[in-house]
């Protein structure tokens, strides 16, 4: 097994994902297998291959850029409709910096 | 006669000839879902409001002479991953229980301009991160050929109300094979246009290179009745396609003859024999049909899963970052700071199969990781798309399983996530080069519990309406019943 527990707990981390000992211990040697399994790609060699971001196709006509026009979008109000704690006018959240006593 | 059992046209024919209304329709289908949904669990919400109101509507407009949409009175389902205005999007995820949609999306947008009658909200794996929609945040849903069976997934539910006449057509969305394995599993038509045919504006972004809107239906005129009015430019997604849409509807009810159909070898191995003797039954209905049949080569088959994997679960755990707590949906109580509160509340709000591909997307995109895991399944993709784009250049249509197995039960592949990867194999590499797919019923297996067979077909980027032409003569010659 190439993962360690340490990784998991890293990529979490990375992930803002909280996890229990007990996901971390399920998740290793799943993530561990499928992994593995990817590196199947390394028997290609892709040396002179372009990487492919997005789809395109020849045949596309898309205009990629619009006009810079003012358009409605959501009032303050649709906004905020969803949000678990608006306040004043804002999306509300846990105190980021502690005050200076 | 049984209102729900009918496809688009019959019943479009009904309204106009004054025999039925749509009130009558959508009050069959309700009618329907009450006794069928508590065994088949398709749907997440329903909306009798909207739908009555729509109907009426119709109704009105028969009366006062005017002329009525393709779509009047069509009763649909939307999976519950393409926003509603005004209903909840869950994505079936209890980190979305109770958002509201500020918007319609384009597609649903089109159908009620279209006439169609929205019927609900339809169950999915949460955030269309599987293939059985046992990955549902709140229930699963059972097939309803057989309720011991997925109906697939992971538009699971949209697949299912079809099957069990809750519903005349309905939306999915497909990143790998999330429209295709269902319709296959559930008997059913279900079609992925080319990349950027059908805006994805208002659908929750998955994998945003990989993610389509599509149509499930009864018969392959159906999906190119839905598809042709959810298709089309969209000013609200930079990617949607500026190619005009073609009259799919019109394009039907032609002859294949001479058309050139390739049979890759990479796709007739590892199916149960069952599956292989089907597929073979529809080529050779192909051929009877005068398509030229000819073998050939995706050399690139065996890398797509591992590809299409890393790639979809490197741009989810991207598009899955905004579910913190913060601008919308469930956020978790008792925090100490807003670390703890981001991370608690994805720790609370998504499941398994969430967290293992936020993992994942992670991993292959973290530091030291990138150039060997995405970058190398970026190049991947573009050797999988070459060999498509090489073999289009020789035929017309690709013809393919849908999916190497027949709908399998419930937890029977729950336990290894990879056995359940390796399931998509047929229809990750049509997403990845962005081409058209659609599966059609091509047979069933021969011992009981009789089993659907789905017929995958793909096309050129843009050849949407030879696709459905070529499955529509197949339908005709009887391709849905081949074996039965």
């Amino acid at each position: 097994m190439a993962l360690e527990e340490k990784d998991v707990r890293y990529v979490a981390e990375l992930a803002h994902l909280e996890l229990t000992p007990e996901e971390v211990k399920t998740f290793l040697p799943q993530l561990d297998s499928i992994l593995e399994h990817m590196q199947k790609l390394n028997e290609l060699d892709t040396s002179q291959v372009e990487p492919m971001a997005q789809v395109t196709y020849p045949a596309a006509v898309n205009p990629s850029l619009r006009a810079d026009e003012p358009r409605k979008t959501f009032t303050q109000e649709e906004a905020l409709a969803n949000a678990p704690d608006p306040s004043a006018g804002c999306f509300r959240v846990p105190r980021v910096i502690e005050k200076e006593e | 006669m049984n209102l729900t059992e009918l496809t688009i046209d019959p019943l479009h024919d009904l309204i106009v000839q004054r025999k039925v209304s749509a009130m009558e329709i959508a009050k069959a289908h309700f009618e329907q879902i009450e006794r069928r949904d508590k065994e088949v669990r398709a749907y997440l919400q329903l909306c009798p409001e909207r739908a009555y109101q729509q109907a009426s509507k119709i109704d009105s407009q028969l009366a006062a002479g005017e002329a009525l949409a393709p779509l009047a009175g069509i009763p649909v389902a939307v999976k519950d991953v393409i926003l509603a205005r005004g209903m909840r999007n869950t994505c079936a995820s209890k980190i979305l229980a109770n958002y509201v949609a500020p918007y319609d999306a384009p597609a649903v947008e089109r159908l009620e301009a279209a006439g169609a009658v929205i019927l609900g909200k339809t169950n999915c794996d949460e955030f269309a991160m599987g293939s059985s929609t046992e990955n549902s945040g709140f229930f699963p849903t059972h097939n309803p050929h057989d309720l011991a069976r997925v109906p697939g997934g992971s538009s699971g539910g949209s697949a299912a109300a079809v099957a069990a006449n809750m519903a005349v057509a309905s939306l999915g969305s497909d990143t790998g094979g999330s429209i295709r394995q269902p319709a296959a599993f559930c008997g059913l038509v279900g079609m992925m246009g080319t990349y950027g045919r059908v805006s994805r504006y208002g659908l929750v972004a998955f994998a945003s290179s990989l993610d389509h809107i599509g149509p499930f239906g009864r018969s392959v005129r159906d999906v190119a009745r839905m598809l042709q009015t959810i298709a089309g430019r969209d000013p609200h997604d930079s990617t949607s396609a500026g190619v005009p849409v073609e009259d799919y509807v019109a394009g039907l009810d032609q002859n294949v003859r001479g058309l050139k159909v390739g049979v890759p070898s990479e796709y007739l191995k590892g199916l149960s024999p069952e599956t292989g003797d089907n597929i073979q039954k529809g080529i050779d209905l192909l051929a009877k049909l005068g398509c030229v049949v000819a073998p050939i080569s995706l050399p690139h088959t065996d890398y797509a899963i591992a590809c299409y994997y890393i790639i979809c679960t490197a741009e989810a755990s991207s598009n899955l970052a905004r579910y913190d707590g913060v601008r919308y949906g469930f956020r978790s109580a008792g925090h100490a700071d807003l670390q703890e509160m981001y991370k608690q509340t994805r720790y609370a709000g998504f499941g398994a199969e969430v967290k293992r591909r936020i993992m994942l997307g992670t991993y292959v995109l973290s530091s030291g990781y990138y150039d060997a895991y995405y970058l190398k399944a970026q190049k991947v993709r573009t050797l999988i798309t070459r060999d498509f784009l090489e073999a289009l250049d020789d035929v017309d249509i690709i013809v393919t399983p849908t999916s190497p197995i027949p709908a399998f039960k419930l937890g029977e592949l729950m336990d290894d996530p990879w056995q359940m990867y390796l399931a998509d194999i047929y229809t990750v590499t049509a997403s990845l080069a962005g081409i058209p797919g659609i599966s059609v019923p091509c047979g069933k297996t021969k011992g009981a519990p009789h089993l659907l067979v789905g017929m995958q077909l793909l096309a050129r980027h843009f050849d949407e309406a030879r696709l459905l032409r070529v499955a529509d003569a197949f339908e005709k010659a009887g391709g849905f019943e081949v074996n039965s």
